[in-house]
């Protein structure tokens, strides 16, 4: 039984464990917010899990029209996958597909890395021989005719090999109602967290998985320990006043960044308390022994 | 340390070459040395102790005391650190630099940036004629870098301009941006006859619709354009203008179809055009 507990919600003495990725971001702009987001929010959807999407991506931050580099607002996105490659292909199809066609927007640099991914650099082929390159200030542009005018599109953006992926912690609560009103206080306190998304629907899991299945080819299935319809009939993690289960998974640029989103989660669920919320937090890990970062709940608390 | 200074004694009596006075060349010289370094292009072969009083020792930071119409060459082939004459140059100032930075207080003679290819060249008087131009036999002007003229630029500024950014903000005599193979060119204050005359590519800023465009530029529209944004934010920032140039739906030329014709020639928008 968990021993530690804070403002009434008990913490699990066990930690979350989390993998080194590739990541990369760039800076989506548009002629208002709402189209900055439309573009930002099409290109990260179906982009949950490297599971099955290829990539995990969501928005990190709003930028006001102040920091963009065209004075217009504008949206951090960032990309998480397991290889450069796969990182490299995500970024192309989903800037080409989402960003290009998306009306009004422009397409910067999100990140300065170890290396450079393309962007403009391969977009420009769309311009079809009409595309024009720009160098200011030291970075590339490429300007690319569309219908209603110019994509502008930086050659290239940074890719990081120090971002983590998989950072998570549970949300247990009585009710479902309750677990979504304490995972999504969660989420709205990560979302202020520089460096930091929450790739799944809103930034919540419902279906948190465990490795493999009885079932040939299946990557994930269903974590049973943490179902509260089976927890009866299997070596159940919960108690007798849990219903519902949410899990935030964090992927983050640093370690830092992972750390203090989970933090910021974490108090964001305690400051809500049990009656409103979770009675309980947890987190999700294969024993320690196959992910490269290791983040203790105890270490985690406000 | 301080700046290496050379004060001009009397203006030269004849056209001197200070091309063997920047940095790089000046690196663990002596002063005696320095001094007898020729800089006279004629006969009377004038050395630097000729012509100035040399005080200073940092030769990254060097600053010439006084300018005289005869100085060419001053900062060729420049590849780092800052030069700052306090006065006029004559031709050819800053041909070829790489990297590092030029001041020039005064005004500059033909062929300012002539060749540049990288680094800051600034002019805060008038430039003459093809400024950042190739030399006859040349493929390309300017290749790089920065070039900026706080005054009037003569006839054919940036003529085959390749890469990099002029700005010229007094205004520019006729075919300003001629045989443009790409690169940015802004001019404010007016230009002459016939900007982007021959242009193949690259674009030309104005501050005002031209007067003069050849007929051979075609109208191109004027929708909104986050290019633009960017281009007026890197001039300000950049310390180039106070204000933006362009706004957010700058009118479009595109030109010069006697040749290629994929050349720009843009401005703003204003209620008259």
């Amino acid at each position: 039984m968990p021993e530690l507990s804070v403002n009434g919600i008990a913490i699990d003495d066990t930690f979350a464990e989390a993998f080194g990725m590739r990541a990369t971001a760039i800076v989506i702009t548009g002629p208002n917010r709402k189209w900055a987001r439309q573009a930002a929010i099409t290109m990260s959807g179906f982009a949950t899990s490297v599971i099955a999407c290829g990539c995990e991506a969501a928005i990190d931050v709003e930028l006001p029209e102040s920091e963009t580099p065209d004075g217009r607002p504008g949206c951090r996105v960032m990309l998480f996958a397991v290889s450069t490659d796969e990182l490299q292909k995500q970024l192309l199809n989903r800037v080409g597909q989402c960003v290009l066609t998306s009306p009004g927007s422009a397409c910067f640099a999100g990140l300065k890395g170890s290396a450079d991914l393309k962007l403009g650099f391969a977009l420009r082929y769309f311009g079809d021989g009409w595309q024009i390159s720009k160098k200011l200030g030291g970075r590339h542009f490429w300007r690319i005719p569309v219908m209603d005018g110019e994509f502008l599109c930086e050659a290239t953006t940074g890719l990081t090999k120090e971002a983590v992926g998989g950072g998570n912690f549970f949300v247990m609560a009585e009710t479902s109602g309750n677990a979504l009103a304490a995972a999504e206080a969660a989420v709205a306190a990560i979302q202020d967290v520089p460096g930091a998304i929450v790739p799944f629907p809103g930034g919540i899991a419902r279906s948190g998985s465990k490795i493999g299945g009885k079932y040939k080819g299946m990557v994930a299935s269903a974590n049973e320990a943490y179902a509260p319809t089976l927890r009866g009939a299997v070596a159940s993690a919960l108690g007798p006043n849990i219903n519902s289960v949410l899990e935030i998974v964090i992927d983050g640029e640093t370690n830092d960044a992972v750390a203090a989103a989970m933090k910021a989660g974490i108090k964001a669920v305690t400051d809500l308390g049990p009656e409103r919320g979770a009675v309980r937090i947890g987190a999700g890990n294969y024993g320690g022994k196959l992910g490269k970062f290791i983040y203790s709940l105890k270490d985690m608390l406000p | 340390m301080t700046a290496m200074t050379f004060t001009l004694i009397a203006n030269p009596p004849e056209r001197i070459d200070l091309s063997p006075l920047t940095p790089e060349k000046l690196a663990g010289i002596s002063r005696r040395d320095i001094e007898k370094i020729r800089l006279g292009t004629s006969r009377r072969a004038s050395t630097v102790a000729d012509i100035f009083r040399v005080s200073g020792d940092d030769v990254e930071n060097i600053v010439f005391d006084g300018g005289s119409d005869r100085f060419d060459r001053v900062a060729a082939q420049l590849t780092g650190g800052s030069l700052r004459v306090a006065g006029n140059v004559g031709a050819q100032a800053g041909r070829n630099i790489r990297g590092g930075r030029l001041v020039v207080e005064g005004g500059a003679g033909p062929h300012a940036g002539s060749g540049m290819r990288g680094g800051r060249l600034e002019i805060m008087g008038d430039a003459g004629d093809r400024l950042g131009g190739p030399l006859a036999g040349e493929l390309a002007g300017m290749n790089g870098g920065v070039l900026i003229v706080r005054g009037r630029a003569g006839a054919f500024a940036g003529d085959r301009m390749r890469r990099g950014i002029i700005a010229v903000l007094g205004g520019s005599g006729d075919h300003a941006g001629s045989r443009m193979i790409a690169g940015s060119l802004v001019i404010a204050g007016g230009t002459g006859a016939m900007p982007g005359y021959l242009m193949r590519r690259g674009s030309i800023f104005l501050d005002r619709a031209p007067e003069n465009l050849s007929p051979s530029f075609v109208e191109c529209g004027a929708p909104e354009s986050a290019f633009a944004a960017l281009f007026d934010r890197y001039l300000v920032t950049e310390g180039i203008l106070g204000l933006p140039l362009l706004g957010n739906a700058p009118r479009k030329y595109s030109g010069d179809n006697a040749v290629l014709g994929m050349g720009e020639v843009l401005f703003p928008r204003s209620p008259g055009n």
